[in-house]
């Protein structure tokens, strides 16, 4: 029996005016695997996950996502559609937990809404989940009622993954979320995705310009540059082995762990 | 129980307008003013109200002024009053501003310019010195008399167009972004139609037109003040007499039927390109009825702002945000809505006052509770209760309320 | 109703103001709004003799379903003699030389702003609301064309967020009056700021009921019989105030009580806010 993937990207084109921002891009998302892409800022790394959310339009391409019952090409859904798939079985993750979050409510009301969105209405077990998963995520769950501007950058973060996570959502993108975090405070986030992949089975498009996220995260890595795609494989191979003279920059330096 | 109710409400707006009526009049041994003085002394208000009562009319524009104390706001409301009574018969053709009979122009971008510069009547160059000559009656004052200039007036802003420097201006592009015009050749009519957003550009045309002079200025001045940036130069300023032409589908011609004077601004401002247009400047348009500069230079200049999005450019300011500036423009709209805070409020105030009181029940409870424990008080706001009903609505669901916006 | 042109009080004025044309524009709004119930139409709302903020949506509602025939009511914060519904009451008088009156029973039309008439409504009669701010999200989400969307699309849980933070912060939904319902199971909709206590007189109300907010030129409307909710939570029903007292003039326990200032020694007293009821009543 072959495996299905869970998302199919063909020939994805997106330029802005002159620029090549992603340029046919293919590859293929299996359930539970986690694909690392890597580039500098200007690959174009950030806007090909925005195009597969379909959050940007695209030029050009194809993005398929098969759930359990027949593949759903994203560009053809209606919108209605779509917006509910983002908010039930996808996710999407931001650098900046604050453009993640709502600041100005307490971290229940965050965990709940998409709960909320899709039509849960008994308070009692909307708060339940939330201090559920406020303790997946490793926050006290007595900080429920406290204001997200109360927490650290970490604490923020990982609340962001507790807000997604709570619809078990199938596939995960996440835009360099251990961006703006302290190194010992990233290793913990890390170590926490690491763990919660595992157990919920998720698969995660994971973008970043830090090698050792990847490494440490990633199943199979693309390399990006210039909006191109310039090596793709098992992660391991790729940096152990790197073929193109970008990955091999890329890869030599950055200090090995 | 020795309360009654208080009644007799009609009585007492019956008093009131009374009042009212006798006050305009003041004393009455000093003369009354007639209308013919208001329209020929205080011409500039009369502009005023004509622009944001939106209807061209110096008599009626007087009379309104004569009867709002010279309130006018009060004034332009009272025209478009009247105005939404009229049927509308036709639409007149574009107004050809080119042929306009001048009695002021000026550009800043040019020494001289073809047509030359006129300086006409204005406050510009004159020393702001009260003139206590004009406290005594019997002001009669001479004035030079140069040639009329007729026959159509070369637009100074048209110069850099041999270039390709301005950016180009058809009458499409007035519809060229609302993606939702049922019928591109149709002119959107802001007096018959709801506003609705994005608007196209002779939507928010018509709306600066019509909008709070003293708005549209604070907002202008705010974008040359850094809120949003649009570096703006005078590329045009004209005042004078054009001619109104309607087109009857039944007579199938022409026909003038009116001569009006009007500003007309236009507002060059440099634009360094983006990916689809290279490096020009763009325009900036504004036009009220009467002699106006002020309003119909911060109209240009706003007008500009808010084409932000369509040059790609970022919102740094309000005065870009277009559901902000035209939402609140308006000021029939505005002072009616402020203004209505004087309006019995006293049963959802009697509901707020329910609820704080319960609320404040439930805090002294929990407080009380809580007294002892040395628990640390988390810096979360609560935010301001609301107070009144329309504006900020009730106390729970407005509270705190924009949530910060998600992408999803 | 039919409109018509004759038996005017203020000369050089069209019958209730508006022109035949504008009614009927607005008219067909209404036509759209009832078809939609709970569902914004926006229209092209008139500068009226009155300021907006004042009741001007209600004013034009009235004006375009209004004829001879009818007899108006008005009424703010429940009272017929408070100014403003004295002042719009006579205007109409002026411009279409209708009957009026006080008694809900006897009207065809009542106009209102802020409370719905305690004795209940029956078929065939029309409540028409004065609207200031007629959109439930416009505190949720500032932008007018997002607000659209999430309607179109039923995209309402960021309110339930705002009713969850309620409930985290004071124990209870603080929403006093304006509280938002579900219009059929479909659409939010902004009461008009009527007391919570008044909420439930909107369900399956035997009468039509039409909305009209000027300043921000939409119409909207409840058909009769129309299942109108209150939002809530399961396990935090949707509830009323009550109060401990009767009304000190006619007695009354199921009415909305008005806490009015005796003397100025903080002396009060609780009384019916709707004036004709409490009469009635005291008649019994």
């Amino acid at each position: 029996m072959t495996i299905q993937p869970l998302l199919t990207v063909e020939q994805l084109t997106k330029t802005y005016g002159e620029i090549q921002a992603c340029d046919r891009i293919s590859f293929s998302l299996y359930p539970g695997q986690i694909l690392g892409i890597i580039g500098e800022s200007g690959s174009g790394k950030t806007t090909l996950l925005n195009a597969i959310a379909h959050r940007l339009p695209i030029d050009s391409g194809q993005v398929t996502y098969h759930n359990s019952i027949k593949p759903t090409h994203l560009a053809q859904l209606p919108e209605p559609d779509r917006r509910r798939l983002m908010r039930t079985e996808w996710g999407f993750v931001q650098q900046n937990p604050r453009d993640g979050l709502r600041m100005n409510v307490t971290a229940g009301a965050n965990i709940g809404e998409r709960l909320m969105d899709i039509g849960q209405r008994h308070y009692g077990n909307i708060r339940t989940a939330a201090s559920k998963w406020l303790a997946q995520v490793e926050i006290p769950p007595e900080r429920i009622d406290a204001f997200p501007h109360t927490f650290s950058g970490g604490m923020q973060q990982r609340l962001q993954l507790a807000r997604v996570l709570v619809t078990q959502p199938k596939l995960v993108l996440m835009d360099e979320p251990t961006g703006g975090l302290d190194v010992s405070v990233q290793a913990r986030l890390l170590d926490l995705l690491r763990s919660l992949v595992r157990t919920l089975n998720l698969s995660v498009i994971l973008v970043t310009h830090d090698i050792g996220v990847v490494r440490l995260l990633a199943h199979r890595l693309m390399v990006m540059q210039g909006g191109q795609v310039v090596e793709q494989g098992l992660t391991d191979q790729v940096l152990d082995d790197p073929q193109h003279p970008y990955t091999q920059q890329l890869v030599s330096a950055t200090l090995l762990p | 129980m020795s309360y009654v109710a208080v009644k007799g409400g009609e009585k007492a707006i019956q008093n009131a307008e009374q009042l009212l009526k006798a006050q305009r009049r003041g004393d009455a041994t000093v003369p009354e003013l007639g209308l013919e003085q208001i329209k020929q002394q205080m011409s500039l208000a009369v502009a005023r109200v004509m622009s944001e009562g939106s209807l061209y009319d110096p008599d009626l524009a007087a009379l309104a002024i004569k009867q709002s104390w010279g309130d006018l706001v009060e004034a332009a409301f009272l025209l478009r009053a009247y105005r939404t009574t009229l049927p509308r018969f036709y639409y007149a053709q574009p107004l050809e501003t080119d042929q306009i009979t001048v009695k002021r122009r000026i550009s800043s971008i040019y020494k001289d310019i073809p047509g030359g510069q006129q300086l006409g009547p204005t406050f510009d160059y004159v020393h702001r010195l009260l003139d206590f000559k004009l406290a005594a009656e019997n002001n009669q004052s001479d004035y030079p008399v140069g040639e009329p200039t007729e026959g159509g007036i070369p637009r100074a802003i048209d110069t850099l167009n041999p270039e390709g420097l301005i950016q180009s201006e058809t009458a499409d592009d007035v519809k060229a972004d609302d993606a939702n015009a049922e019928n591109d050749a149709e002119i959107f009519d802001l007096t018959r139609q709801p506003l609705e957003l994005p608007a196209a550009r002779d939507a928010r045309l018509q709306n600066l037109a019509r909008a709070d002079e003293g708005f549209l200025l604070g907002l202008a001045y705010s974008t040359q003040r850094g809120y949003g940036n649009s570096h703006p130069f005078a590329g045009e300023i004209r005042v004078g007499d054009v001619e109104v032409v309607i087109c009857p589908e039944e007579l199938g011609f022409e026909i003038a039927i009116a001569d009006i004077t009007i500003t007309e601004v236009q507002m060059v401002n440099q634009f360094k390109g983006n990916k689809t247009l290279p490096p020009q400047f763009t325009r900036g348009y504004g036009l009220t009825f009467g002699y106006n500069e002020r309003k119909a230079m911060a109209m240009a200049i706003m007008d500009r702002a808010l084409r932000s999005k369509e040059f790609g450019e970022q919102i740094q300011g309000p005065a870009q945000e277009e559901e902000f500036v035209l939402y609140h423009s308006d000021n029939i709209e505005a002072q009616g809505f402020v203004q209505h805070l004087k309006l019995p409020h006293y049963i959802d105030f009697q509901a707020e006052l329910n609820l704080v009181r319960k609320m404040r029940a439930e805090y002294e409870q929990r407080s009380a509770m809580e007294n002892g424990r040395s628990e640390e008080i988390g810096s979360e706001e609560t935010g301001s209760e609301g107070i009144d009903s329309e504006g900020i609505g009730s106390a729970g669901i407005e509270r705190n309320c924009r949530l910060s916006p998600i992408v999803h | 109703m039919n409109t018509a042109t004759t038996n005017l009080t203020e000369p050089g004025f069209n019958f209730a103001y508006l022109d035949e044309q504008t009614k009927r524009s607005i008219r067909r709004g209404l036509l759209k709004a009832v078809a939609i119930p709970g569902h914004q139409i926006p229209f092209s709302s008139r500068e009226m003799p009155m300021s907006y903020g004042w009741g001007t949506g209600g004013i034009q509602v009235t004006a375009s379903v209004i004829g001879k025939s009818d007899t108006l009511k008005v009424i703010d914060q429940g009272a017929d003699d408070t100014t403003n519904a004295v002042n719009i009451r006579r205007f109409f008088k002026k411009v279409c030389g209708v009957k009026t009156t006080e008694k809900t029973t006897e009207a065809t039309l009542i106009q209102t702003r802020h409370r719905i008439p305690e004795t209940p409504l029956n078929e065939g009669q029309v409540m028409v609301y004065q609207v200031p701010i007629p959109e439930p999200l416009r505190w949720i989400e500032p932008s007018e064309p997002e607000t659209r969307k999430m309607h179109a699309l039923e995209e309402y849980g960021a309110m339930y967020v705002k009713l969850y933070e309620d409930i985290t912060q004071y124990g209870h939904i603080a929403t006093a009056y304006d509280y938002p319902v579900m219009v059929n199971n479909r659409y939010m909709m902004r009461p008009s700021p009527i007391p919570r206590f008044d909420n439930p007189k909107l369900n399956m109300n035997p009468a039509l009921q039409l909305f009209g907010a000027g300043r921000e030129k939409r119409l909207y409307a409840l058909p009769p019989y129309t299942t109108v909710k209150s939002l809530d939570f399961e396990d935090h029903p949707f509830s009323v105030e009550t109060w401990d007292k009767p009304c000190e003039f006619c007695g009354a326990t199921d009415s909305y009580l008005d806490e009015v200032v005796i003397d100025n020694e903080g002396g009060r007293m609780w009384i019916c806010s709707d004036t004709d009821y409490c009469e009635e009543t005291q008649k019994s």
